[in-house]
């Protein structure tokens, strides 16, 4: 007790929701947003096989029915099998139309695989198609506060290098494959412009908050269901949604680098149910002892991951920043 | 304020804060200001290793040395005495 007030204590139930409840409401706000505000008549939905992708279209379908969602699978030279074979399962369940676009010939005439190994070949000149690789950053929690990329090279014959990565390759790499989630938005513009459809993107709030995603990639859309469900909670409404156990139990992907690559590896932090608490922490001003305490790290780990998630929100800032007029248009004169 | 911190100040003015004043000492720390993020940290280690002709280490990535002005400026002096140049 606190001066006659109960001191609620955090606790991962928290992030707990009541799944009908929410799927009635973002399924009302998807018909709403796409037939009347939008003035479309369906939706495409990009799908990969992941557990957003797979939420989204199982709500659109929820919202729109299955003759008024079109599903895209996407593949290009480094994404999974798995991808696919998910992706299909999750359609032939839904019962939507989807399309196989191979955005590798695309990818290749722009330049995306050919700038990329040009720029890893800088860094380890033995760098070919033949090798798999990803990008990692180190632990949030290692001895420097200063986390740089680097790149894991694995060769043919089971050697791997690690190499830090300088500034023009870092940045070479990131803006040639940062061409795959522009080319797949272009494609999925493509099908609902012929459909006269709207494009639904599939963020969750870790992804949309935090800036993991490409501007004008993955980060363009008319609408985004479920950018402001925390990760766990996609998860509570995929189970809801009867999608796919194998989808359920797949480990979040960045499905863009030849290696196998969590999405803590690139980019958070944590695994997504100890940063989704953090976020939420974060979001509520809870004390870091008390997020520490529910998740078993330390104080001084929490405070580092809020640190962490103020610096990435800023940096987001430039990614959800609408093109900058020189006068609105109000006030326009013309 | 010797010439090394006003180069370096220069630098991070130019390529940080964009010519736009925004007033810090040399001891206060860039990351705490904002002044510098983490792709920012990479292209210091790039300024640094193209500028003053010595490999930043993967122990050299540590506050103490890349986190201020005063910190910029002994971290080079230290690696001027005792060199390690890039192959």
């Amino acid at each position: 007790m606190n001066g006659g007030f109960v001191t609620r204590v955090f606790s991962l139930d928290d992030l707990t929701l009541d799944a009908a409840d929410e799927a009635d409401r973002i399924v009302a706000a998807i018909r709403s947003q796409v037939l009347r505000q939008l003035r479309r008549k369906g939706v495409v939905v990009g799908l990969s096989g992941g557990i957003d992708s797979s939420v989204t279209a199982a709500l659109c379908v929820q919202a729109l029915g299955a003759d008024r969602v079109f599903g895209i699978f996407m593949p290009e030279r480094d994404s999974s099998d798995d991808s696919l074979r998910l992706g299909r399962s999750l359609a032939q369940q839904l019962g939507i139309e989807t399309v196989v676009e191979n955005i590798a010939e695309t990818l290749s005439g722009a330049g995306c695989y050919a700038r990329r190994d040009s720029a890893l070949r800088q860094l380890y000149p033995a760098f070919g198609p033949e090798c798999r690789w990803k990008i990692v950053l180190p632990s949030l929690f290692g001895n420097s506060p200063y986390r740089v990329y680097w790149v894991v090279i694995r060769t043919t014959d089971g050697l791997e290098v690690r190499l830090r990565m300088p500034l023009d390759v870092y940045q070479e790499v990131v803006a040639a494959t940062n061409f795959k989630q522009r080319v797949r938005k272009m494609m999925e513009y493509y099908h609902a412009d012929r459909l006269r459809y709207a494009v639904a993107g599939t963020p969750n709030l870790l992804e949309y908050d935090q800036g993991f995603f490409v501007k004008l990639g993955d980060g363009a859309a008319d609408l985004k269901p479920i950018a402001h469900l925390y990760k766990t909670q996609v998860y509570q409404l995929a189970e809801y949604l009867c999608v796919p156990e194998a989808i359920r139990r797949r480990p979040p992907t960045t499905d863009t680098y030849s290696l196998e690559q969590s999405q803590e590896e690139f980019f958070f932090s944590l695994p997504y149910h100890q940063m989704d608490a953090c976020l939420y922490g974060r979001n509520h001003e809870i004390p870091a002892e008390q997020v520490a305490e529910a998740l078993g790290l330390t104080p001084d780990q929490v405070e580092r991951v809020y640190r962490d998630i103020d610096a990435k929100r800023k940096a987001a800032t430039y990614l959800h920043e609408r093109p900058l007029l020189v006068q609105d248009e109000s006030e326009s004169q013309w | 304020m010797n010439d090394l911190a006003t180069q370096l100040r220069q630098y991070v003015n130019e390529n940080f804060l964009f010519g736009v004043e925004t007033k810090y000492s040399d001891d206060d720390s860039f990351m705490e200001n904002s002044i510098v993020d983490s792709t920012g940290v990479l292209e210091l280690i790039a300024h640094l290793e193209g500028s003053y002709g010595f490999k930043v280490r993967d122990e050299d990535l540590v506050p103490e040395n890349l986190d201020s002005i005063n910190g910029l400026v002994q971290f080079i002096g230290r690696r001027r005495e005792q060199p390690a140049v890039i192959s």
